[in-house]
């Protein structure tokens, strides 16, 4: 298996703690993904690192017993602790605020804490087995208060963060979900649903156990645009991910992920069943909007893209491994320290250990080494596997650091040597630009919004983030097209095949084409002496009239005579572009015609008589200078009551020109009246 | 004007006067230097129509022929005479290769005249033809071979005097049978295309389909797209197409219609299993697919003639929306190596289907483009327009062409007209216009700007010429308001 195979990988500098001993205990706090390590209860230190800072906090506390478990509040304001399965223990972190413990003990009576979750930098909720209590932390009276609460037996309990929700097992086989969200000093309950366990055999008692349920939020969208405050869109949509390890139907074999979506109003749905093939110990991760599945007994991985199209039943969806199942990339162990210095090989790392414990949604930890990984995935290795450029694009459109991959995946499936056929171009074109679109209607309505003003009234109206997955005619000409006309071996067949498959593409998006791209099917039908195709492709205006493309329509004249003509109809239609006939008229001692163009448009007042009469007098036709010099000397009249010049009109040398040729007399006499 | 030319035959001596159109007399080819001296002069001849003709005639014909030429040319060396006016006919002389000579007499129409005494007296009217028409005529006769059939220097160097010989008797005799001089007109000097107006997406799927299509049959080399015997898209170069245009929309696809109009649909579609509902067929090439023995045989066409000469099948193949109905796509193509029954059976497969699909679309915007010009009343006018820089032609003034004759709806005088005004055209670099009052009401106006060409026929009672000016400056705003037309 080649390194370019593996498609996920640990990343690169993970956060290092120290090894979990009986002495040193590890914890991790999933809603700001920091590691406490607490020696001797915290007599001995306690040493904080999350994944962004580098400086790890670092404090003593004194040994009041075990420490449960131990959590910062956002923004690390404030900490707390659990040592007994009554209390909760604070201590302030907050500058000019008094450091002393204070304690909470839960209100219920007769209730045993399971654990606590903060849900801001104040606000936090404990979650005991008859309930969940919320509390306000008042920091600075080093006290709490008690917001709501509610009663039901808990077995078990899972928070997530990102949506802020907690999730509470009730019933005696566990399997009833009861989920809570909070949010700015409110609970709210939502409707509780049932997961559907597999049939076990009679003896034993089944039950839902907390290991085989996850919950994770995919697809946080940017463009938020005049809908109401809605929960999928500010979070993303939050998934319930179960892991059944024998399907309810017994002819299947393996074990599987059903998924159901939690939205923020109406019940949960059963939604999409991940077909993993196989059995045995399974963790998952959900890593840039893929679930990731590992298998220990094989310690391969595979992820799912629940975007992509599986096989619908009417209810739920099923979907199997994107790719072939593989290794998470080998990983060697970074010597730091002094053994950096002496030339020691590193140590290769042990992948799917079972000392790894998986956090949602990318974290992987190994107690036993004292590491923190997020899990990536690299997208570069994808391509070669994903022999289906259209299931691949739709990959990769949905993934965060997409756009390189894409471009490149572009000009491979141009190259010689892995040409894709016409269809498949066609396919993938239509798939950018379905993504190009949708980014410029946001783009559109976000601005018409504004301009309507809406954007005070309405506090959600956001400028729409543009994603990597938007891939512009720009990009796509710099790194894709403007390279691939260059190549020489191509035939020129294809070449202009693809770029009017390209131009097809955004016509059928209703995306206006950018003249740099027409100018690339000229350049290459000129090169090519293709005329009269560029002459077709300009009659049905598949090159759409812009001024740029005009004149170069003009410069291509010797080479094709009747560019001159498709230009000036260009012109005309552009109907901007008035005085460049007039030039180029002009230019083609076309005088007189010039005249009665700008005559016809109502024009005539506004020219340069010095410029017509130079035209006529290098065309050394002495009866046509006659024809304009006497039209301008009428225009003089007829604006100023006399046919002389003015002086700032220049036309002293044309006047004695006149004179020359055709006498004193044959000058116009002022009228009388 | 000449118009003064008699008003038509609906005077009460119609009975009496009998009119015989212009005919072909003779046509024949020859080449001087292949019979230099005396007595070889037989040699000289390649072809000559009528074949009865006395062999020493034909010597006569063609000694006197070569002389003309010969005499003018030192008068004007790079122009010799293009035709010769005689009472009872006129000739047009053509050098298409060098020193191979095309000429075709032409007899001038008869008025057959009973005089006082009741004896026939027969007028010949010398006037009538134009040399423009009939010389673009007799340089269609060569085009339409070499199309076919290569260019003469090829033929003899594949073959011979002989082979040369024989291929143009074989084609010749059979074309000469369709030329109808009574009916060349305006629109024979012009040998135009009609294009099909066409949305600029419709167009985009077309050259995808086109484009698709060459890629997944590589042995075709040029394809071209046609749709109601308009042309959509050609890859071919502007002359192959202008001939082949010809050849298609006055030969081939008339031919294909009469016995569909008959009612006889096509015997192919019914019996073919699993084939996707579409009613496409070859129109060159074999007749039935399923049949194992088919002959795919394909008419050879020649093109690139001054450059690559290149040799290829011609494949036209047809599909219809419904059997027999007046929309229909075309798509000719022309590939490179000879193809066999399953590239035809593959090419109907492909093509057939999309082709169909493709017919739709373009029958939609047909519909819309006929609902947008419905709206308007009939127009007081009719006209006819060419442009020299990519052939377009566009007229209202000839009916749906039928193979045997194209019909136009106003008078042969003012036909007469118009070709008159196109030889002034051609006299002159310059734009101009040219408007003239003609016989019972009518004026009819030229107009010439930059390459192109424009002929209005006006039917207006008292109107006077500025009116007319005022008429044709909105036909040209409303007709042909995205080109660049002077005033």
């Amino acid at each position: 298996m080649g390194e370019e195979d593996y498609y996920l990988e640990l990343c690169e500098r993970p956060v290092q703690f120290e090894k979990a001993n009986p002495v040193n205990c590890v914890f991790f706090d999933e809603a700001n993904k920091q590691v406490f390590a607490v020696r001797s209860g915290g007599a001995t230190g306690v040493v904080v690192k999350g994944p962004d800072d580098r400086n790890p906090i670092s404090f003593r506390m004194d040994d009041k017993g075990e420490v449960k478990c131990i959590k910062f509040s956002l923004e690390n304001k404030i900490l707390a602790v659990q040592r007994t399965s009554k209390t909760v223990d604070f201590c302030n972190f907050i500058p000019d605020n008094s450091q002393l413990e204070y304690t909470q003990e839960c209100k219920t009576k007769n209730a045993n804490i399971l654990g606590f979750c903060w849900t801001s930098s104040t606000e936090i909720v404990f979650i005991t087995d008859q309930g969940i209590e919320f509390y306000q932390v008042l920091p600075e009276k080093r006290s709490l208060k008690l917001l709501k609460s509610h009663n039901l037996n808990v077995n078990w309990y899972m928070y997530c963060p990102e949506s802020a929700v907690i999730l509470l097992s009730t019933t005696v086989l566990e399997n009833v979900l009861q989920p809570f969200h909070f949010r700015a000093g409110t609970m709210s309950k939502l409707p509780k649903f049932e997961i559907e366990l597999p049939a076990a055999p009679k003896s034993t008692k089944p039950s839902l156990s907390e290991r085989d349920i996850a919950m994770a939020t995919m697809f946080k969208r940017f463009s938020c645009l005049s809908l109401p405050s809605s929960w999928d869109y500010r979070y993303g949509q939050l998934y319930v991910l179960f892991l059944r390890h024998h399907s309810r139907t017994s002819n299947s074999t393996g074990a599987e992920v059903v998924l159901y979506h939690l939205p923020r109003e109406g019940a949960c749905k059963k939604m999409h069943i991940l077909k993993l093939n196989r059995t045995g110990k399974f963790a998952l991760n959900v890593v840039d909007n893929l679930v990731v599945v590992h298998h220990q007994d094989t310690e391969t991985s595979v992820i799912f893209d629940i975007k992509l199209r599986g096989e619908f039943d009417g209810s739920v969806t099923f979907h199997h491994p994107v790719l072939p199942a593989r290794s998470i990339q080998p990983y060697q162990i970074p010597i730091t320290g002094p053994a950096a210095v002496t030339s020691q090989s590193p140590v290769p790392c042990k992948l799917y250990s079972s000392s790894w414990i998986v956090f949602q949604p990318d974290i992987i930890i190994s107690a036993s080494q004292g590491y923190l990984w997020n899990l990536q995935v690299k997208l570069e290795p994808i391509v070669n596997l994903l022999p289906d450029k259209g299931r691949l694009m739709d990959f990769l459109l949905q993934r965060k650091e997409c756009k390189m991959v894409i471009l490149s995946v572009c000009s491979q499936m141009l190259s010689e040597s892995d040409r894709a056929s016409l269809p498949v171009i066609a396919t993938v074109f239509d798939k950018l630009n379905h993504e190009y679109k949708k980014y410029l209607d946001a783009e559109q309505s976000y601005a018409m919004a504004v301009e309507a003003g809406q954007s005070r009234s309405s506090p959600l109206l956001k400028r729409p983030v543009r994603t990597q997955a938007v891939l512009d005619q720009s990009d796509v000409y710099t790194h894709v097209l403007s390279a691939f006309v260059e190549k020489k071996e191509m035939p020129h067949k294809f070449v202009i095949a693809v770029l009017m498959e390209y131009i097809r593409s955004l016509n059928q998006f209703q995306i206006a084409v950018q003249h740099y791209l027409h100018e690339l099917v000229i350049k290459t039908l000129v090169q090519h002496n293709l005329f009269y195709m560029l002459h077709q492709f300009l009659q049905y205006h598949v090159l759409s009239d812009s001024k740029p493309l005009a004149c170069l329509l003009l410069s291509l004249e010797s080479f094709y005579p009747p560019a001159h003509q498709l230009s000036l109809d260009m012109l005309k239609r552009l109907s901007t572009a008035n005085d460049e006939i007039v030039e180029v008229l002009l230019s083609k001692h076309q005088v007189l015609a010039a005249l009665r163009f700008i005559r016809g448009i109502g024009g005539h007042d506004n020219i340069s008589a010095r410029k017509f009469l130079d035209a006529a007098k290098q065309t050394e036709d002495n009866m046509l200078f006659y024809t304009i010099f006497r039209f301008f000397e009428q225009r003089n009249q007829r604006l100023r009551g006399s046919p002389n010049f003015t002086p700032g009109e220049h036309c002293e040398e044309h006047v004695a020109f006149f004179k020359q040729i055709f006498g004193d007399q044959a000058l116009m006499r002022p009228t009388t009246f | 004007m000449a118009a003064a030319a008699a008003g038509a035959g609906s005077g009460p001596w119609a009975a009496q006067e009998k009119q015989f159109p212009p005919a072909l007399l003779s046509f024949f080819i020859y080449n001087p230097r292949f019979g230099p001296r005396e007595g070889q002069e037989e040699n000289k001849i390649l072809f000559y129509h009528p074949n009865e003709v006395e062999k020493n005639e034909k010597i006569r014909n063609v000694g006197l022929c070569e002389a003309i030429v010969q005499f003018t040319r030192t008068f004007s060396p790079s122009k010799p005479a293009k035709s010769l006016h005689t009472q009872k006919n006129r000739q047009f002389f053509n050098e298409p290769e060098e020193n191979f000579w095309m000429v075709m007499v032409v007899r001038n129409p008869i008025i057959e005249k009973q005089s006082k005494d009741g004896k026939p007296v027969i007028e010949y009217q010398e006037e009538e033809l134009l040399d423009k028409v009939y010389s673009s005529v007799l340089r269609q006769c060569y085009s339409m071979y070499k199309l076919f059939n290569g260019t003469f220097l090829k033929a003899m160097e594949d073959g011979g005097v002989k082979l040369l010989k024989e291929r143009l008797e074989k084609f010749f005799h059979r074309y000469l049978q369709t030329l109808h001089l009574q009916s060349c007109d305006l629109l024979d000097i012009f040998g135009g295309i009609s294009f099909f107006p066409l949305d600029k997406m419709t167009y985009l799927k077309i050259q995808s389909f086109i484009n698709r299509m060459e890629e997944s049959l590589n042995i075709v080399k040029y394809t071209a797209f046609l749709y109601n015997d308009q042309l959509i898209w050609s890859g071919l170069e502007q002359d192959d197409m202008r001939i082949l245009y010809k050849y298609l929309t006055t030969s081939l696809f008339p031919r294909h219609i009469e016995p569909e109009l008959a009612g006889r649909d096509s015997p192919i579609r019914a019996e073919m299993p699993g084939n996707l509902q579409h009613y496409g067929r070859f129109l060159t090439g074999p007749l039935n697919l399923n049949d194992p023995d088919a002959k795919c045989r394909f008419p050879k066409i020649f093109v690139n003639t001054d450059d690559t000469y290149e040799e290829l099948h011609l494949i036209v193949y047809k599909t219809e929306l419904r059997p027999s109905s007046y929309t229909q796509s075309e798509a000719s193509i022309s590939a490179s190596v000879h193809p066999t029954l399953d590239f035809c059976r593959r090419l109907d497969s492909i093509v057939g289907p999309q082709l169909t699909v493709l017919a739709s679309d373009i029958c939609e915007q047909f519909n819309i483009n006929k609902r947008m010009s419905g709206s308007e009343k009939e127009p007081q006018f009719k006209f006819i327009y060419f442009n020299h820089m990519n052939l377009a032609e566009k007229s209202t003034v000839h009916m749906r062409k039928t193979p045997s004759v194209s019909l136009t709806s106003v008078h042969p005088d003012l036909m007469k007209i118009l070709g008159d005004i196109n030889s002034d055209f051609t006299r002159v670099d310059e734009d101009e216009e040219i408007i003239v009052k003609a016989m019972s009401d009518y004026w009819v106006v030229g107009k010439k700007s930059d390459r192109r060409e424009l002929y209005v026929i006006l039917n207006q009672k008292n109107a006077n010429l500025i009116e007319v000016n005022e008429e044709v400056k909105k036909l040209c705003a409303t007709q042909f308001n995205n080109i660049f037309f002077l005033d």
